[in-house]
């Protein structure tokens, strides 16, 4: 049986995508068999950023519809060769994602795959629904503002009580709050929340914080999961949150602002 | 509304305002088979609850012919599992004939009811996380009814309502969640969200929390805002009561 994890958010534009291609690659990298499955029918972004585009034939409409097989479908991934992508599709109407086909999909799945990844679509209508609904795991990805973080608090909601566990009295989501974009400098100076404050507000385990970067916004530009980027730290910073995924014990880092020493700031490095 | 006009004299009776919480019955459509067997399986449920309570039918949500809808049947299916019929709510005018020929009470069924019960259908909503209210509240009379205990946070956008009682809630309530209760409402951790206490007019009751970080707290229809709530007890662990129709506020070590 896989591992169903979705990647949600409530907000847009915070990071699922970015993180649901890393969270993939990462459990791939690791030898797990992973799928990641793109449910945002209409503003198909994973694939971008994955790098398979240009190989698109198929989508998850179409499997869901019978058109296609899921072999037909899924897309093997160029660097990872445990990790393969099921692209969203572009033409359809999100209500074509009806529970019984997604179920279907995520059952056949299931045989052959040990991870499932679910990348959610913004917002908490139909797609963000379904994405979330098979869930045995969510990923909640924040950004370190209070609108970010009142949007997440609404998705926990959610996860609570219309996930197919809420609803069949299974053991809850397992719940893992990942900080994206977070900036030390600007929480010292107070223009952030910090790591702390959202971890109250929220009351939920935290799997990682991912600095901001320029470059996760070059690495997504490229097509390229920013986890492969190892010497970055935002690179680093996933692959610790794989790890603790995976539950692996693994300090927290990039969460203090770095002091700039006298030849950083004479070289304007760092 | 206690008559006094001959205070010497001991009356047969005297008429008083009351008001009493009943249980509806919303009926859909009527087939005797059906009916039983809905009663009994709601009965098996919760066996104390509907043991001689009088119950209203409500015609509101009834889509069923006029010709099925027979009350000497409902009367006589409800009599035997020792519940009490005792009016209708609602419906047009043939079936309101129909109940009258039955010898039941007729109870207005406007919106005004719509606007009173509307916590109970919001208590309703699937979002509602952890435990459902409860269907069958407390009857056995006094006993105070059960509080309802929620051991999650109370995110954005859940209402959580304990229709009869206190609500007690062992976790934070956010920024856009709300909590009723007809009693009083503790929460240990903060309240971030909206707390609404005696919803039916309990004046006695009373809000506690751990913090009080509130967008609104309401005691009996008596509210205050955020802004209001700033000067005093503000993210302190705080009680809320009413006196004399204002909302007070005082920290918890010093209450």
């Amino acid at each position: 049986m896989a591992r169903i994890i979705v990647v949600t958010s409530g907000k847009g534009g915070v990071g699922k995508t970015t993180t649901s291609a890393s969270i993939s690659t990462g459990l791939a990298k690791r030898g797990h068999k992973t799928v990641v499955i793109d449910f945002d029918v209409g503003l198909r972004n994973l694939d971008l950023i994955m790098n398979c585009e240009r190989r698109v034939v198929y989508d998850f409409v179409n499997v869901i519809q019978g058109e296609a097989s899921l072999n037909q479908a899924l897309i093997r991934d160029k660097r990872v060769d445990t990790l393969y992508i099921l692209p969203a599709s572009q033409t359809r109407e999100k209500e074509a994602l009806t529970k019984e086909g997604v179920e279907k999909v995520i059952n056949e799945l299931s045989e052959t795959f040990d991870y499932i990844v679910c990348d959610s679509p913004a917002g908490i209508e139909h797609g963000a629904l379904m994405a979330l609904y098979y869930a045995d795991e969510a990923v909640v990805v924040t950004n370190p503002e209070v609108s970010s973080v009142r949007d997440s608090d609404r998705i926990l909601g959610i996860l609570q009580s219309k996930s197919r566990r809420a609803e069949m009295g299974q053991d809850p989501v397992k719940e893992h709050l990942l900080l994206t974009r977070y900036n030390p400098d600007r929480v010292e100076k107070g223009e952030m929340l910090s790591v702390g404050d959202v971890e109250e507000i929220l009351a939920i385990p935290l799997l990682g914080v991912i600095p901001e970067s320029q470059v996760v916004l070059n690495a997504s530009n490229q097509g390229l999961p920013v986890i492969l980027e190892a010497e970055s730290d935002a690179g680093q910073a996933y692959d610790d949150a794989v790890g603790r995924l995976l539950g692996e014990d693994r300090e927290h880092r990039f969460m203090t602002a770095q002091k700039k020493g006298f030849f950083s700031r004479m070289f304007k490095g760092g | 509304m206690t008559d006094t006009a001959n205070p010497g004299v001991k009356q047969v009776f005297q008429l008083k305002s009351a008001s009493v919480s009943m249980t509806a019955l919303e009926l859909h459509y009527f087939d005797n088979d059906d009916f039983e067997a809905t009663l009994r399986d709601k009965i098996s449920q919760a066996p104390g609850f509907f043991k001689d309570i009088p119950i209203i039918v409500s015609l509101e949500k009834y889509e069923g012919l006029d010709s099925e809808l027979d009350f000497f049947k409902i009367i006589g299916a409800c009599r035997r599992h020792q519940i009490h019929v005792v009016g209708v709510r609602g419906g047009n005018d043939d079936q309101r004939r129909l109940a009258r020929g039955a010898a039941l009470a007729l109870l207005p069924g406007n919106s005004h009811r719509d606007r009173t019960h509307a916590p109970d259908s919001a208590a309703e909503t699937p979002e509602a996380g952890g435990a459902k209210a409860p269907e069958a509240p407390a009857a056995n009379a006094g006993e105070p009814a059960p509080a309802r205990v929620i051991n999650q946070p109370v995110r954005s956008g859940q209402q959580i309502y304990a229709p009869e009682g206190d609500l007690v809630i062992l976790a934070p309530v956010q920024a856009g969640a709300e909590v009723l209760a007809a009693g009083n409402i503790h929460v240990y951790g903060p309240l971030r969200g909206r707390a609404l206490a005696g919803i039916h007019g309990a004046e006695s009751a009373r809000i506690f929390c751990q913090s009080l970080e509130a967008e609104l707290v309401s005691i009996a229809g008596h509210y205050k805002i955020s802004e209001d709530l700033q000067d005093n007890g503000w993210k302190k662990a705080v009680q809320i009561q009413l006196r004399d129709d204002l909302l007070v506020v005082t920290p918890l070590d010093k209450a």
